[in-house]
């Protein structure tokens, strides 16, 4: 990976003030249940991982309901992910990705003036939002909410290649594939994997670490509704005010309070689980 | 056959092909050579297609929109501008703009014909659009009502521009008006397509939908301008007092509604300033990559050189005229570009000050997407020029020009109707009291 050089002077510290009461809401908003604050894609607090725990915020509104069931979803807990790159490669070959795009790739953070660590990877993909601007722009409903799931597919012979849809997403998660003639983006692997029967996407079968944990927010037993249904640690989603409602979750996933959590589930999935 | 296109040129006061034959060598050469850039443009477009466009575009997967789309809005811009400001005229009656609807409804529906031709080469699937527009169609979509509405604009205007011919004034003047509100309703969706993508903060908001309204006039009233007075220079008979009277009248609504126009985009560059989403794009165009396109292109000869030379022209002067709104059809296409483009270049994982989207976007235009572009521009070229000659420069017939019993005013253009028994002069006098 090369780093071209940033101007870190111009990094804003945030600093958890930043995030206001009506952030907060807006995320208990989302039609999901969600616990503590987030962060809108910002970096709550350089500091905030030097030791001191994050100071949860208050007011928590546990939502009883879903729109979907099963309702897939993915808990990237930031902190593990070690930029190797395996999940990008492993959607590739899952998902016929050609060179030219991607579905899903790791972005770099760099921090000066942290003691423990000066680099933070991102992993982004499709956030399936439920209130997906890229629906409301197809106009011939070529890519749609599975109103099951909740995953934002493509039906490739109705995408004409306007590209609205590729702009409409404020997450750059789409790209036009001459090879399928219609835009490509990421489909939580429903037709490669889910809908044979496995039951984790290619990324987070492949991810050597547990940084992506993908699974069902509908069920209490399921990792994603544990790490979300919890009040030590943060969980944030990136760009909230596009009001997007997305469906990948973040969080630092470094704290032993998740491990707590997760007593049943170890920190990377059994052999078991990855079929 | 031949007996029937000689009948219908004869009622419509055309000259048919013979016109281009007889047209002086320079003009065919003119004529020639737009068909050839047309030509080269289709054929590179064409390869583009066969080959694949993401070999041969500019156009990623960040910057998606590129300068296929630009040229297509400053096709369908012009196009619904030319709808207006003629509408003043011959849907609303305002006498003053009346000449001049032939002529901008023809144009109307070339440059309709150019966009679609442009946006042919940008979409990857043009064949499948007709179906599933149809049989799939998204009803909360801007892009859908966008492309449903300008069709069926293009069919009004058809049908409209039958109806001038044949001068049934009645029908022609309901299609016109059913052409102005499926074209307006297109346009301000053409705007939504890019005001309601909220993740694009340069483009987010009702900004778009309404200054789409009014650039459309301006470039509407700018487009009527050139070619009517370049239509004079190629046949200075077009001219008469009416027609002098009709540009001098579209000459201030192009002056007031340039202003118009500055004044969106003084108000554009100042809230954008301090809008944390916006600056960036703001500062590029001040003082950063597109600082020569806003400044030397859309301000200063899309605005303020037009407005000064338009001011000083007084609306008589054809020669400047058809200078300034030369320069200014310039500066507006790249008005349309700096929508485009500049609105995509800052990644949308900017703000998050990660390392991949640290710089801007960059996007440069390919052999490939200037040729195609410059299939539909030519193409316009082409048919304005054997427009002019074919369709006899637009001229009106002499009867349409002054009804029965009626006369042009020497004094102020207009046509005034005698009374029983009177004379020129005395209706003159009914007319202007004060004479
Ligand atoms: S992330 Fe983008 S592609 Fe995915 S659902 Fe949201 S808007 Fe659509
Ligand atoms: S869920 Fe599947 S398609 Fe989506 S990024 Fe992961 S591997 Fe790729
Ligand atoms: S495989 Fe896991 S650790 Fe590796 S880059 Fe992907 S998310 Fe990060």
């Amino acid at each position: 990976m090369k780093f071209p050089k940033i101007n870190f002077d111009n990094l804003k510290n945030e600093g958890t003030e930043s995030v206001t009461a009506q952030e907060r809401r807006k995320f208990l908003k989302l039609g999901l249940a969600v616990a503590g604050v987030y962060a809108g894609g910002k970096i709550l607090s350089l500091t905030s991982i030097v030791g001191t725990a994050h100071a949860s915020g208050g007011g928590v509104d546990f939502v009883k309901k879903y729109p979907y069931n099963p309702h897939y979803s993915m808990v990237i807990r930031q902190t593990l992910c070690i930029d190797c790159e395996k999940c990008v490669d492993a959607c590739k070959s899952t998902n016929h990705v050609p060179d030219y795009g991607y579905r899903t790739r790791i972005l770099t953070k760099r921090y000066a003036g942290t003691l423990d660590k000066q680099v933070e990877f991102i992993p982004v993909l499709c956030n399936h939002c439920n209130d997906a601007p890229c629906v409301r722009a197809c106009p011939t409903r070529a890519t749609y909410k599975d109103p099951i799931t909740g995953i934002v597919r493509m039906e490739s012979r109705k995408c004409i290649g306007c590209k609205t849809c590729m702009l409409a997403c404020p997450y750059d998660a789409r790209y036009f594939s001459p090879a399928r003639r219609a835009v490509d983006k990421c489909d939580f692997c429903w037709e490669e994997r889910l809908s044979k029967g496995k039951k984790q996407t290619g990324c987070s079968a492949a991810c050597p670490t547990g940084a992506r944990t993908f699974g069902n927010l509908t069920d209490p037993e399921n990792i994603v509704y544990k790490l979300v249904h919890q009040l030590e640690e943060k969980v944030w989603v990136l760009r909230p005010a596009d009001d997007t409602k997305p469906n990948i979750f973040y969080m630092k996933g470094n704290m032993r309070s998740v491990d707590n959590i997760l007593r049943q589930h170890k920190l990377k999935y059994s052999e078991a689980e990855k079929s | 056959m031949t007996g029937r296109m000689v009948n219908i040129s004869k009622r419509w006061g055309f000259h048919g092909v013979a016109a281009l034959k007889d047209a002086s060598t320079g003009y065919k050469m003119v004529m020639g050579s737009f068909v050839l850039l047309a030509l080269a443009g289709a054929a590179v477009g064409l390869h583009g297609l066969l080959v694949g466009y993401h070999h041969v575009y500019g156009v990623t997967r960040e910057i998606s929109w590129g300068l296929l789309i630009s040229a297509y809005i400053f096709c369908v811009v012009t196009s619904t501008g030319l709808c207006i400001v003629s509408s003043i005229g011959h849907v609303f009656g305002g006498e003053a703009f009346m000449p001049i609807a032939k002529r901008a409804v023809f144009m109307s529906i070339i440059f309709m014909f150019g966009g679609f031709g442009i946006i042919f080469f940008d979409i990857e699937n043009p064949f499948r659009m007709a179906i599933w527009n149809v049989f799939s169609p998204n009803f909360v979509s801007n892009m859908w009502w966008m492309g449903t509405l300008y069709g069926a604009y293009l069919v009004f205007m058809v049908i409209e521009y039958y109806f001038l011919l044949e001068q049934n004034h009645t029908l022609s003047r309901l299609m016109g008006f059913f052409g102005l509100v499926v074209g307006i309703a297109a346009h301000s969706n053409l705007g939504a397509v890019f005001g309601m993508l909220h993740g694009r903060p340069f483009w987010y908001g009702p900004y778009l939908p309404i200054y789409f309204i009014f650039s459309a006039a301006m470039s509407g009233g700018c487009a009527i301008l050139f070619f009517t007075t370049l239509g004079w220079r190629i046949n200075p008979e077009i001219m008469n007092q009416r027609m002098e009277r009709s540009v001098k009248a579209i000459t201030q609504v192009t002056i007031f509604l340039i202003s118009v126009i500055i004044f969106f985009t003084i108000w554009k560059i100042i809230t954008g300033m301090v809008s944390e989403g916006k600056t960036l794009v703001i500062m590029s165009f001040l003082t950063g990559d597109y600082a020569i396109n806003f400044w030397v292109f859309e301000v200063f000869l899309g605005m303020f050189l037009p407005l000064y030379l338009l001011i000083r022209s007084r609306g008589n002067n054809f020669n400047l005229i058809l200078v300034a709104t030369g320069l200014m059809m310039i500066g507006i296409f790249f008005m349309r570009y700096d929508i485009v483009i500049p609105g995509q270049m800052e990644s949308v994982y900017h703000s998050m000050g990660v390392v991949e989207a640290a710089d801007m976007l960059k996007y440069t235009p390919s052999f490939h997407e200037i040729m195609a572009s410059i299939f539909g521009l030519a193409f316009i070229g082409f048919a304005y020029f054997a427009g002019e000659k074919m369709l006899n420069g637009h001229q009106l017939e002499k009867h349409e020009i002054v009804p029965d019993s009626g006369y042009i005013c020497p004094g102020c253009g207009a046509i005034h109707f005698m009374e029983e028994g009177e004379t020129e002069e005395d209706a003159m006098k009914r007319h202007h009291r004060i004479w």
